[in-house]
């Protein structure tokens, strides 16, 4: 127990350094400009040329965006709160995916060693080829990439549904009424959260997606167990572990940051909060991706 | 004392306030009344600062409340409490959490002492007992006069009710009013009250200001709102038949 307490002490003096060191401010004022460009777009006459509108409407989001991250980053009024609220948010957001995490993670690393065996039956190959194959899909790509999908689709639009309900109900404006930084109030502890766990879900998921791989090889006689075993300790980089959690906190961050940003510029009622949530999944789930590629270039290449 | 200067608001290009002058004094009820959609809660959001007004100045105590800086306003954030049209209590807290919420992040005292303030907030508006209970389950009533209790915790100097008793009945409604009444008195805030329920004027309202159309139309106090020439407040005035009544019983 005394690492793991360790790596979350560590994880959040980090967060909270890189906080108060944040650079977001030195954007700040060509944002305002941009807001100021965008919130005049009405009757602009920009309507008339989609390709600017959309451009000057990505540019005002993404600035948007910014503003608000600087806002989360904000130093917190009382630490014990943001912290107690942190271990809240692990829970909910981290833990209660542990079940959907097990299972998808189990059966895909079944069906990759299947389909592994049945795409290279060559007896040019040896046997052990195909553990070899599923430990390297399942943790390069399967389980940072696909979990963290999965992970958008569920935490991302509860983010999104909570904080924009508190919205439209008023709840956010009565924080920024008592003086309380909503931003970070109701973000950063979000944020902490997902970024601690993610990882551990993600290793999880790694360990589940080799092991489901070994029962159904082993289970299904595609393998036997001592080839596969032999595959997966065969050309083992710790890099590649490090590559994937790496993309993991990154997706981690997306995740949470762009579906908090959907809820709370959440303006209007129910409806508006269904549609806040739809866009929290779609918007994190086109940046992973992007970020996958981005990362996977500049990591592995 | 809260001064509005020249209020002016605008979102886009819809001018939602223009030219707003007021004074709310210490130790009354003030009212803004006006129609659905007249403006007046972005009225009471410029004045606390959840809006930014592009003309004007909001004073307390006569020191600019856009123009002072971060730290300056969040004291005077501090002083305020308000009361929102749906309660805007916090659905994942209990009611105790939720008036121990402000004392919890800005309250030096420890926890015993913010307990005791808590309940005895809670006994101002007359819940006891009910500390566990989380806001889905109170009755509407209940969740505003639980949303009185955290906006007086920090002993507020000023004090904003928007539509308190919006969604209740007649008798609820009156016992919110009367809350906020006798609070006013005996913490000497500064009050404002949003409401279009004339029961509810006649009822608490000293001071009152008409809002139509984004702009004060009248101001004055509460035997003169029955007898105003101005057509427009005449109209929402007597646009119920048992205000007409009174008019009548009155001989106007
Ligand atoms: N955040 C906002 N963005 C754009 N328009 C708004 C916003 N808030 C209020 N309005 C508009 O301002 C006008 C006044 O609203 P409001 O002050 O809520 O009325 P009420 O007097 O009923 O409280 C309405 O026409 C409303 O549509
Ligand atoms: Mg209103």
């Amino acid at each position: 127990m005394q690492p793991f307490f360790r790596y979350f002490r560590d994880l959040r003096g980090l967060l909270l350094h890189a906080a108060a060191r944040s650079k977001i401010s030195e954007t700040r004022r060509i944002e305002r400009v941009v807001v100021r460009i965008a919130l005049r777009r009405q009757g602009s006459g920009a309507e008339a040329w989609p390709t600017f509108a959309a451009t000057v409407s990505i540019v005002f989001h993404i600035g948007r965006y910014a503003l608000l991250l600087r806002e989360v980053f904000a130093r917190p009024e009382r630490l014990s709160i943001y912290w107690r609220r942190t271990v809240e948010e692990m829970d909910l957001l981290g833990v209660q995916s542990l079940g959907i995490v097990a299972l998808l993670s189990a059966f895909m690393g079944a069906v990759i060693t299947i389909q592994t065996k049945t795409n290279i039956d060559s007896p040019l190959i040896q046997a052990w080829v195909v553990g070899f194959a599923t430990r390297q899909s399942v943790i390069l790509e399967f389980s940072p990439t696909v979990i963290s999908l999965i992970l958008a689709g569920k935490v991302g639009s509860n983010i999104a549904a909570e904080i924009g309900s508190m919205r439209v109900k008023e709840q956010i404006d009565a924080l920024d009424i008592m003086g309380v930084n909503s931003a970070g109030y109701l973000i950063l502890p979000k944020l902490a959260a997902t970024i601690m766990i993610f990882p551990f879900l993600v290793m999880i998921s790694m360990f589940l997606g080799i092991f489901g791989g070994w029962m159904a090889g082993v289970q299904s006689g595609v393998i036997s167990s001592d080839d596969f075993i032999m595959g997966i300790q065969t050309g083992f980089k710790p890099f590649h572990v490090t590559y994937a959690l790496v993309k993991t906190v990154v997706f981690a961050f997306i995740i949470t940051t762009v579906s908090a940003y959907q809820g709370y510029h959440t303006r209007g009622g129910t409806r508006e909060v269904g549609i806040s949530s739809t866009r929290a999944v779609v918007y994190s789930n086109v940046a992973i991706l992007l970020a996958n590629l981005v990362l996977t270039r500049a990591l592995l290449l | 004392m809260i001064t509005v200067e020249g209020l002016g608001k605008r979102f886009g290009d819809t001018q939602v306030l223009s030219g707003i002058d007021a004074v709310f004094q210490k130790g009354k009820v003030n009212q803004i009344i006006g129609r659905s959609g007249s403006g007046k809660s972005v009225l009471a959001k410029c004045m606390v600062g959840l809006h930014k007004p592009e003309e004007g100045r909001v004073l307390y105590e006569g020191r600019s409340f856009h123009e002072i800086d971060f730290d300056e306003r969040r004291q005077v954030r501090q002083r305020i409490g308000m009361l929102f049209q749906g309660s805007a209590l916090f659905d994942s807290l209990n009611v105790l959490e939720n008036v121990m919420f402000p004392l919890r992040m800005f309250g030096a005292m420890p926890k015993d002492e913010m307990q005791d303030r808590a309940h005895e907030c809670l006994k101002r508006v007359r819940i006891v007992d009910k500390d566990l209970l989380f806001p889905a389950e109170l009755s509407g009533g209940m969740q505003k006069r639980v949303g009185i209790a955290r906006a007086i915790a920090m002993e507020p100097q000023y004090l904003f009710c928007d539509e308190p008793n919006s969604g209740l009945d007649p008798q609820t409604a009156i016992v919110i009013d009367d809350l906020i009444k006798v609070i006013t008195e005996e913490l000497q805030t500064t009050t404002v009250v949003i409401t279009h329920d004339m029961n509810s004027v006649m009822e608490t309202g000293e001071h009152i200001l008409f809002i139509h159309q984004g702009r004060k139309w009248w101001e004055g106090d509460r035997d003169a709102l029955l007898h105003s020439g101005n057509q427009e407040l005449n109209e929402f005035v007597f646009a119920g038949s048992l205000m007409r009544q009174v008019k009548k019983a009155m001989g106007g």
